[in-house]
């Protein structure tokens, strides 16, 4: 590891006041000190905000306000969220590993980086750890990269489970700016597509800060998590899907479809989430929904397996959530 | 830097750089060897200590920011309700070269504390438990542990006679 100052915050302002630029926020540090280790990211200062009392779960109207220290395990473990949003308890069971679970944070998960080989090897060209200096992934070796989202200057693939729940669950971000201001993000949005600056990953600027993320009440029961990996637990989704439905006669009436192992960000799609609105569950509904979501992917030799695989997924969870 | 930190019960006083991870403290810093480092990247579970009662891969962890913390290693789980999962490790031979035991014990009282606790895993059917720590249950909740050898079948097996007589966590066995 390169040299760093290290500054342990006294409260949120005193944090904001300890960053500088070059610096970096540390909670849990799992992602961040590996990147470290490896000399991917060299922060000159760590400022660490574990210790502010951002680790609650607060009852929040209808819904939950999660602080951003929580961690994955107590998150995931919450007799609240087990009861009422069983889909994001189900997508931080299926991440990582208890170990990992007991220190990575709500906050810190939602800026986790991409495991492109490309992007963890300091000696290959990598537009998001050195922008400008081009891509090894393209014209290099394929597998868990992204389909849908890239660009011509980036394949890098979004990891975590979490935020794909928390996508299809509506969640919303608590951002503290520099000026000590709250402001409300919801998920959409707060991940940026690659395009030609793949280096910024979310629209945070240097030195705000998560300070929670706030569920509403589900507006669906029927909450299903599927990941698809290459072996039965601790390994990142190859395909991954988190549904929230509801159902009223028969009828969907509410559908909210996330999705892991595609996208260069965590994955959304309207207007598969309103075709599958108002209708009754079909087979070939949920196939229709499937050409839909894939219907601007670009797989190349190496991830075109995902296709197919998404697709069968997506089947798979749609017939489990709507029987 | 200078830190504290409760080891196994004894309060130890470091002054650190503040890149030395918590498992080099451990070992380089108080010659507390038995946490062993095997990938230093979470990957292999070799490093897993207890902090504050839970269970954390000491290799990505940083020293300084465990000021204060109650830390236990191998070498201490003997009081912390670690013993008959020793003895039952050794009767179940659930070990060949020894490197990864170290990590698969305190990963072991950890998780049999979390299953106490009532946590469910990706395993379980059912988010609201009770919980039976069947093989599919221990092969989940001991994922972030690798065995080299391959000796999961008796390191599975110690844990469930570990667990069933009492040691960790007594009412979650079956």
């Amino acid at each position: 590891m390169r040299p760093f100052d290290y500054h342990r915050a006294r409260d949120l302002q005193d944090a904001q006041t300890d960053y500088v630029s070059g610096a970096a926020f540390i909670a849990g540090g799992t992602n961040l000190l590996d990147l470290m280790k490896l000399q991917v990211m060299t922060p000159e200062r760590l400022v660490d905000i574990s210790r502010l009392g951002l680790d609650r779960i607060e009852d929040d109207g209808d819904g939950l306000r999660i602080g951003a220290t929580v961690t994955n395990s107590d998150l995931a473990a919450d007799p609240r969220v087990r009861r009422r949003w069983p889909v994001l308890s189900r997508a931080l069971l299926a991440g990582a590993s208890g170990q990992l679970r007991n220190k990575a944070t709500t906050g810190g998960n939602l800026l986790q980086r991409t495991r492109c080989p490309y992007f963890y090897d300091p000696d290959t060209p990598c537009n998001k750890r050195d922008p400008g200096s081009g891509c090894a992934a393209m014209g290099g070796e394929l597998r868990n990269h992204a389909v849908l989202g890239t660009s011509a200057h980036c394949l890098a693939l979004s990891p975590g489970d979490m935020p794909v729940a928390l996508r299809a669950l509506d969640a919303v971000i608590e951002i503290r700016g520099t000026d000590g201001r709250t402001r409300a993000q919801p998920m959409e949005g707060f991940h940026r597509l690659p395009g030609d600056t793949p280096e910024r990953e979310t629209v945070l600027d240097p030195g705000e800060l998560i300070t929670a993320v706030r569920l509403p009440a589900p507006r669906g029961d029927r909450q299903v998590y599927r990941k698809v990996r290459d072996r039965a637990s601790y390994a990142f989704a190859l395909v991954s899907v988190a549904a929230v439905l509801r159902l009223e006669g028969g009828v969907i009436s509410h559908a909210a479809l996330g999705f892991g192992g595609l996208g260069t960000v965590p994955w959304r799609d309207p207007e598969v989430d309103a075709l599958l609105t108002a209708e009754r569950p079909s087979a070939a509904l949920f196939d229709e929904a499937a050409t839909l979501l894939l219907r601007g992917a670009e797989p190349r030799e190496g991830t075109a397996f995902k296709l197919p695989l998404a697709r069968r997924v997506l089947r798979a969870v749609l017939e489990e959530a709507t029987q | 830097m200078q830190i504290t930190l409760n080891v196994n019960g004894v309060s130890r006083a470091l002054d650190l750089d503040t890149r030395v991870t918590l498992l080099d403290a451990l070992r380089h810093h108080l010659r507390l060897t038995g946490s062993k480092k095997g990938c230093d990247h979470g990957q292999c579970g070799a490093c897993t200590v207890l902090a504050n009662g839970r269970r954390i891969n000491a290799c990505l962890s940083l020293a300084v920011m465990h000021d204060g913390d109650a830390i236990t290693t191998v070498e201490g789980l003997h009081e912390a309700d670690g013993a008959g999962l020793q003895q039952a490790v050794i009767d179940h031979d659930g070990f060949q070269c020894g490197y990864c035991t170290p990590g698969q014990l305190c990963s072991a009282i950890g998780m049999l504390d979390e299953l106490a606790q009532g946590w469910p895993s990706h395993a379980s059917d059912g988010l609201e438990g009770p919980f039976t720590l069947t093989q599919a249950e221990i092969a989940e909740r001991m994922s972030g542990n690798l065995c080299r050898c391959s000796c999961y079948p008796g390191i599975n097996a110690a844990i469930r006679d570990a667990a069933k007589t009492g040691t960790g966590a007594t009412e979650a066995a079956e």
